[in-house]
Parts: structure tokens; C-alpha cells; sequence
């Protein structure tokens, strides 16, 4: 079973009221207003969006988006048919180890819209919604700089990351630290294993519009077999 | 493009009925589904639920189920569920429920409904199992050898050509020494001249076809009209050259030929002659080489040479199924063989024991009595004598005959009876009124071992010898079956012993049981009980057809099934027959002994489809036979 860490939850639903309330930039107030669900409400009703980013590199701070991809959708089901899928141009200029990642090329950039073209579709897009990802360490950081850079106030708010909680499951967990003491090599938590531990089919990688659709079947797989749709939001986003 | 999921298309791409799609139509599939996740036993479908979507399995495997809770198929990645309710009235009816975590995508009713407007096979697939099985027969029919074959596939060689100033002398020598039956004749063209049949060599010569002469124009336009050798073919020829196209079919080539009533045909590439095809190529190729092979049959003077023809036999097989026979040419081919070989024994111990003493009739049952034989099939036969018969006197001549025969055919490649049905079995070497006797008590009071008998031996027919002798035991068989309902329900119940198995489910074979299995018996799981089946109806309609597709024709004539049935079991046993006969090809060229068997993994996805579609077919079939022929009760 799994064991439940008092993890000191943030207290995102004043946060964002705050935010709402401080925004100068109308685009971002909006987003702001609509919210994130309430942390009781369930994970079944709760409208959830698949986010993923393709990046130039790992830092926030150096590295630039090239590639979002989401993908709305609930406990229920995924709604392919609409999916949002942007290739933007960023600052830097790419270097060819990303572009081997990625598969996305200077002549894909030279033509795509800068991130502050898109921000408000994207912030639309995003808003009202609960933002699921696989490791919120790119997305969040990522985000935050690039709305920060362009609208003078960043963007922080609630992420279900499905990578956390494979890692309390695998990680955390009473049985995974007991298998780490007696030395068995940790279960590895990256989208492609985690999603193979739930009989999930294995996809392309790093195309951030798949990689979003990954990420929001794992998430269902996940809630099927370690939670219940009756699972408050709030327990399970960070 | 990058927009596109390329993850859900591919996977879709690879299954039917998604594989035929065009992009446009696969794009619009992949574009509109949506995506759920199931945990091992956790319900997809419920019963009743309302549905508005088709269901596909990207990963994981689902058990479909019954209203009543019975297990009714197992479905895996790359197969649909939901299309019966999306085509009725949108409320499920065979509830379905995840056996391995599963990933369902589900296509919008609106998108489905376009893909079955716009696309026949689509339709096809996921409508009622009928028609999608009689489409792939009529298809399989559609490409039959004589229809499509081009007729260059009968040209072994570069026709025979000369100039119209050579004389008939040299134009005779010249087809001799050729060993042709024919000669072209070429002129310059001239002003008038048809330029249908004007070409240049390779010398860029223009030439002129202007006709052909035959060997047996030589006898009625040279020789009969008294004409010098010295006269130049090209007064010989008539003027007008009637020819076809290369790609023309088999079948056309045919036509003209009994159009114009001849037996050589030039044939041309555009303008050019090409070759000339005889009317035996024709026939040759129409009969596949079997009737070749039969002629040699009868032309071998022991059972040594018999026996040296057995590869001809499945070489001949191969070329039939190879060049898009049906199971009902096949079947009546290999039969035809057969009975060829079992008729040149007979005649060949005849020469060696002398006369018989008395009448007698060989017969043949099982397939080959029914024209159905197929490639790796036992013996199965007896002997009917004249009620003249004495055994003191008589029985050891027949059964010396017998033996002949017997040892002959299994040297030919049908090995003895496992059942010992032979002729070499006193009890199968009976007299005529002995054999009446038999066939009665069998109908009147069947028991276990008297309805085996009877499914073996009530398909019968004549091979050799007095055949009015197995004609009177036809008729008794379809007179007396008829008026014994008992005996009806008995044979209906011994139907029934084999059932097709469930379905398929990846590499294995579903048992009703929920067991499985890594091989089919096509004949024992599939044909033999279709053809058991006929068999009653047939008897049930005093039907004396030996073939089951003749029965099911006799059964057509009577209100004996519902409109539609005897279609449907036409098309089933149709398709097991062929799925049995393409395996036993596919053995025959890995030099494998042909068998009945074929492994799941080696069947396509689509001919998996197909033959779930006919064990269906074969299930509801068996289950009516059940209801028509209750058991009456014994007080009456």
C-alpha cells in the first residue's frame, strides 16, 4: 500500500486568488480567474489538460521552448480532437544536440510564431484547467521565465506531475525502500518505463503533442490502479 | 504534419478494417478518437449502456460476454468492439470488460458512420458476419484463373513466320522441322491493307500479317485442291486474319475460337505477332493439367507406374489453387484423380484375376463420393456384389481383388483405412441384399456404433463396376432416412459431436471451455462437422446428392431452413474448404506433408476474421440442428 507523506501541500487556492487580484496584464488576470479546481474536489471531475514542452536544454534560465503540446482531458477520457500543438521560434539559436532530441529544425523554427504570439491561446488554453505533466521541472521553471520575460509576472500554479507520484509509488513507498536497503536498483521513473509498468503501448518519444497524450494515459492508468476518481485534487498535485 | 498523431494512425494502419482506408479517410479516424484507460477487470461496456462510439483496442485485451453472462470472444490489440450497437440501437448488448489493463480509442458514431458510407469494405467488416464472408468468397471467385489470366500465358513460343512468296513445299518443310503445327504468313503492306496487323521487325522492315496456314490447310487448301508445291503461301491464306490482343483473357481467346470455329490463334503485342495459341493449350490450361494427369492414369500398365504419378497429383493441386480454383473444382479435381486411380487398379487385377464370377460394384465413400477429396485423405471403400454371390465359391477372388486395390491406392498416396472402411474387410464385401440390410437396421435402429456407420457410409457412390448396384442402396438411404425421424435426431445428435472452436485470440485458439489451443484441425473442427450437418438436412429432404454444395441446393428446394441459411453455409464451408486447401499448398511448397492443421500465428489478421466469421456461422447452424430434429419420444 501506499504510504501517505505529510508533505506540506501549498496552499494554491488563496495563491491564485492573490494572483488573480495582483495581475497587471489582462491576458494573465484572466488566466488568474479562472483558477484551478478546488484542492477537494475529485480527481474524476476535475477538468485536467496534458502539457508537455520541448526545450533547447535543461535551464530555465538558458534554454528556450520550441515546441507545446497539450492535450485536454478527464478521468474518463482524452479528447485528441483537441489538441493544441505550437512549434514557437526561440531566442537562442538551436544547437544540434537538441535538434537530434527533438527532431525539430531550424527551417521548422525559421517560419513558427515567438512564445509571446501564443501566450494568450496557450494561457487559454490552460486556464480553468489542472495542468498534468511528466516532471513539472521543466514545465513550471520553463513557463514561469518565458510569461515572465515577456509579460514583466510569471506563472506558478498547481501541477499534477505524473513522475512524483510513480515516485511515491516506487520510490517512497515502504516496499521501494525496503528493495532500495536490501540494494535492488531503484524502479526507474521516466515517462517510457512508467508507462510500460501499466501495460501501456510505447510510443515515439519527444514530440511534445505525444508525449502530452502519454502523459495524460498514464495519469488515468495511475488513478486506476493506485487511487480511485474519488481521490481529492489536492492530494495528489504539487 | 507534425500536428497529426502519428502514434494513433500508424497503429490504427495496421488492422483491418482500418488497413484498406485511404489516408484521408485514416486521417479523419485518427484525428477524432478519444482515449480511455482500463485496469485489468474493470468494466468498458455495460449491458444497456448507451453507446455513440466504436471501440478499438490499442493495447491489453477485452472479454466480450453474452446478455446471459456467458463468454462470448476475447478480443485484442488491433480489434473493434461496439459496432453491433452503433448499428442497432445504440445500446450495448454484448457488455465487454478489460482482461489485461487496457487502452481503448473510441471513434465518434458521426466518423463511423462516414467511414461505412464511404467505404464498402469498411461496411463490410463491421456489419452483420454474413455479408462480410460472402464478400470474400465472391471476391476469391472474382479472381478466378480464366477471367483475369492474360492469354501470353499460354504463348510458350515465338510463332513460325514466311513470306507469302514461299512456296507451300518449303512453308511445309519448314513447320516440320519446327515441329509446329502452323505458319505465320508476312507480306509488305500495301495501300488498302488493315493497319491493325502492319509492325517492322527488328531490321525496321514493315511486314503485313496476312494470314495463317495449318497443318490441316495443307490437306483441304493444297493438297485437296490439287495445287502445285510450287504455289506460294500467300495464294493459300485467306485474307482475313482474325487474331488477339496478348492481354487479352484466357476466356476471350476461347470465345474467338468458337466464334470463328479454329484451333489456332495468332497472337499479337499491339501490331506484332507474338505466338500462336492451339485450342489444347486452352484446354489444358482450363482443366489445370488434371485431366492430363488422368489420361496418364489410365494409360500406366501396373500399379508401379500408378504409383510414380502420386507427385503429379499434388503438383496438380498446387496449380489449381495457385491459379484460383474454387474448393469445388479442387475437390471434384482430386476426386476425379482418385476415382481414376481406384478405376485403372481394378481394371489392372481384373486383367490379372481374370473375370469376375460375379457382378460386382466398387464403391467409394466419404469425401470422394462426394467429389470433395482433398489432398491428404485415407481410403475409404467397399464392394457390392451381385446377390448371386457365394463366399465358398466366390470371396476369395474379391478379396484378392480387394487387396490389389488396397495395397494399390496406398502406394499411390491414400493410405489405408485407420477405420478399416476397406473392401479388404469381409464385413464391407457384401452382397447387395446384405448391404440393404445393413443400411435399414442402421436407419430403423441406430445405435452409437450403427450412426458412425451411417455418416460414413451414407455418402456413397459408384466408382467401377455394375453401378446400378450402389444406385439401389442411394435410393434406399434417401427414402427410408427421410421417414425416420429417430434416426434424424440421432444423426443430428452425432453432428453435433465436433464444434468449431470459439475464436481466435492472438496465437492461440479459443475453446468453449476457455481453454486454448496452438493448432486447428480445419477438417475436424470445421469442415467435417459443416459437411455432418448438410448431411442431415439433406437426408431430412430425401435428398440422393452425394456433394454437399449439390445438397444444400436440394435443401434450397424445400422450406426446410429460412431464407438466407443455406447461403450462409454455403459461404462458411466454401471458406473453410479453401482456408484447409491454401494451408495444405503452403505445406506442399516448404516440402511439408500437407495436413489439416494450421497455426493461428500463420493466419492473416483478415483470413482470422474470416474464419471466426465461418466458425460462427457453423456454431448457429449446429444449434438449430439441435432444435429440428428433437429426439421423438419412444411411447408413440
Amino acid at each position: 500500500m501506499l504510504m501517505r507523506r505529510r508533505t506540506q501541500i501549498p496552499d494554491w487556492t488563496s495563491y491564485l486568488a492573490h494572483r488573480a487580484a495582483a495581475a497587471q496584464d489582462p491576458r494573465l488576470s484572466r488566466f488568474f480567474t479562472a483558477g484551478a479546481p478546488a484542492p477537494e474536489t475529485p480527481i474524476g471531475e476535475a477538468p485536467l489538460v496534458a502539457l508537455d514542452m520541448e526545450t533547447t536544454g535543461l535551464d530555465a534560465r538558458r534554454n528556450s521552448i520550441v515546441s507545446i503540446g497539450l492535450v485536454p482531458f478527464t478521468l474518463g477520457r482524452i479528447a485528441v480532437t483537441e489538441r493544441r500543438y505550437w512549434i514557437v521560434r526561440p531566442r537562442r539559436t538551436l544547437n544540434a544536440e537538441s535538434v537530434t532530441f527533438h527532431h525539430i529544425t531550424h527551417a521548422d523554427i525559421a517560419n513558427a510564431p515567438e512564445l509571446g504570439d501564443i501566450l494568450e491561446d496557450l494561457l487559454d488554453a490552460l486556464a480553468g484547467r489542472l495542468a498534468v505533466v511528466h516532471y513539472r521541472h521543466i514545465e513550471r521553471p520553463f513557463l514561469d521565465v518565458a510569461v515572465k520575460a515577456r509579460l514583466g509576472e510569471g506563472v506558478v500554479y498547481p501541477m499534477i506531475d505524473t513522475m512524483s507520484l510513480e515516485a511515491r509509488i516506487h520510490r517512497q513507498s515502504l516496499v521501494a525502500r525496503f528493495k532500495r536497503w536490501i540494494g535492488r536498483p531503484p524502479a526507474s521513473i521516466r515517462l517510457f518505463d512508467s508507462r510500460a509498468r501499466y501495460g501501456l503501448p510505447p510510443y515515439q518519444g519527444h514530440h511534445a503533442l505525444t508525449d502530452a497524450l502519454a502523459t495524460a494515459e498514464l495519469l488515468q492508468a495511475q488513478i486506476a490502479h493506485h487511487y480511485s476518481p474519488e481521490t481529492p485534487v489536492g492530494t495528489i498535485w504539487s | 504534419m507534425d500536428v497529426e498523431l502519428l502514434e494513433i494512425r500508424q497503429h490504427l494502419g495496421r488492422f483491418p478494417p482500418f488497413e484498406t482506408l485511404s489516408d484521408e479517410l485514416l486521417d479523419e479516424v485518427a484525428s477524432n478518437v478519444q482515449v480511455a484507460y482500463f485496469k485489468a477487470d474493470t468494466d468498458i461496456l455495460t449491458l444497456d449502456q448507451e453507446l455513440h462510439e466504436l471501440c478499438y483496442i490499442r493495447s491489453g485485451a477485452v472479454e466480450v460476454y453474452r446478455r446471459g453472462g456467458e463468454l462470448y470472444n476475447r478480443r485484442g490489440e488491433g480489434e473493434i468492439f461496439g459496432q453491433f450497437s452503433l448499428l442497432r440501437n445504440n445500446r450495448v448488448r454484448y457488455p465487454v470488460r478489460a482482461m489485461e489493463d487496457s487502452l481503448i480509442y473510441f471513434i465518434p458514431e458521426t466518423v463511423f458512420q462516414h467511414l461505412c458510407q464511404a467505404d464498402d469494405d469498411f461496411a463490410d467488416f463491421v456489419e452483420l458476419q454474413r455479408p462480410r464472408l460472402e464478400s470474400v468468397v465472391e471476391e476469391q471467385k472474382k479472381n478466378n484463373d480464366m477471367m483475369i489470366t492474360r492469354v501470353r500465358k499460354l504463348v510458350t513460343r515465338y510463332p513460325l513466320m514466311v513470306e507469302a512468296s514461299t512456296t507451300v513445299q518449303e512453308a511445309a518443310r519448314q513447320i516440320t522441322d519446327f515441329q509446329a503445327s502452323a505458319v505465320l504468313v508476312l507480306d509488305d503492306p500495301g495501300e488498302e491493307d488493315n493497319p491493325r496487323y502492319t509492325f517492322r521487325d527488328s531490321e525496321e522492315r514493315a511486314w503485313q500479317l496476312r494470314g495463317i496456314l495449318t497443318d490441316s490447310d495443307f490437306r483441304t487448301r493444297v493438297v485437296a485442291e490439287g495445287l502445285s508445291p510450287e504455289t506460294p503461301v500467300g495464294e493459300v491464306v485467306a485474307g482475313n486474319v482474325i487474331a488477339v490482343q496478348s492481354d487479352e483473357s484466357v476466356q476471350e481467346a476461347m470465345l474467338v475460337m468458337l466464334r470463328y470455329n479454329i484451333h489456332h490463334l495468332p497472337v499479337m503485342y499491339r501490331r506484332r505477332p507474338v505466338g500462336i495459341v492451339h485450342l489444347s493449350d486452352i484446354i489444358r490450361y482450363e482443366t489445370q493439367s488434371s485431366l492430363y494427369l488422368v489420361s496418364n492414369i489410365f494409360h500406366q500398365p501396373n500399379a508401379e507406374g500408378l504409383a510414380r504419378l502420386a507427385p503429379d497429383v499434388s503438383a496438380a493441386f498446387v496449380r489449381m489453387v495457385e491459379e484460383g480454383a474454387d474448393s469445388r473444382m479442387v475437390g471434384s479435381a482430386l476426386s476425379t484423380i482418385g476415382r481414376s486411380f481406384t478405376r485403372r487398379l481394378l481394371e489392372l487385377g481384373e486383367e490379372r484375376l481374370g473375370p469376375p464370377p460375379v457382378p460386382y460394384c466398387f464403391m467409394a465413400m466419404g469425401s470422394m463420393a462426394r467429389n470433395e477429396q482433398s489432398i491428404a485423405t485415407d481410403q475409404d471403400n467397399a464392394l457390392v456384389l451381385s446377390d448371386d454371390f457365394d463366399p465358398e465359391q466366390h470371396d476369395a477372388y474379391f478379396l484378392e481383388l480387394a487387396q490389389f486395390v488396397s495395397d494399390g491406392l496406398d502406394a499411390c498416396g491414400y493410405p489405408y483405412c485407420k477405420g478399416d472402411i476397406m473392401a479388404t474387410n469381409p464385413s464391407w464385401r457384401q452382397p447387395l441384399s446384405v448391404w440393404k440390410r445393413y443400411f435399414t437396421e442402421w436407419i430403423e435402429q441406430p445405435n452409437p456404433e450403427r450412426l458412425l456407420h451411417s455418416s460414413i457410409f451414407f455418402d456413397l457412390d459408384a466408382v467401377y463396376g455394375e453401378n446400378v448396384l450402389v444406385e439401389q442402396l442411394q435410393d434406399l438411404v434417401a427414402y427410408q432416412a427421410a421417414r425416420h425421424p429417430r434416426f434424424l435426431a440421432a444423426m443430428a445428435r452425432n453432428a453435433l459431436n465436433r464444434t468449431p472452436p470459439l475464436g481466435f485470440f492472438r496465437t492461440f485458439v479459443m475453446e468453449k471451455d476457455g481453454k486454448h489451443n496452438n493448432s486447428i484441425n480445419l477438417k475436424r473442427r470445421g469442415t467435417a462437422p459443416m459437411v455432418d450437418l448438410i448431411r442431415v438436412h439433406a437426408l431430412a429432404c430425401g435428398s440422393s446428392a452425394q456433394n454437399s454444395f449439390d445438397r444444400l441446393d436440394d435443401i434450397d428446394r424445400t422450406q426446410l431452413l429460412a431464407p438466407g441459411v443455406s447461403d450462409r453455409l454455403r459461404y462458411a464451408l466454401e471458406f473453410l474448404s479453401m482456408s484447409r486447401i491454401r494451408h495444405q499448398v503452403i505445406d506442399i511448397q516448404h516440402d511439408q506433408t500437407p495436413d489439416n492443421n494450421i497455426e493461428p500465428e500463420n493466419v492473416s489478421s483478415s483470413e482470422r476474421h474470416h474464419l471466426k466469421d465461418a466458425f460462427q456461422a457453423l456454431s448457429h447452424a449446429q444449434k438449430f440442428l439441435k432444435f429440428r430434429y428433437p429426439m421423438p419420444s419412444r411411447a408413440k
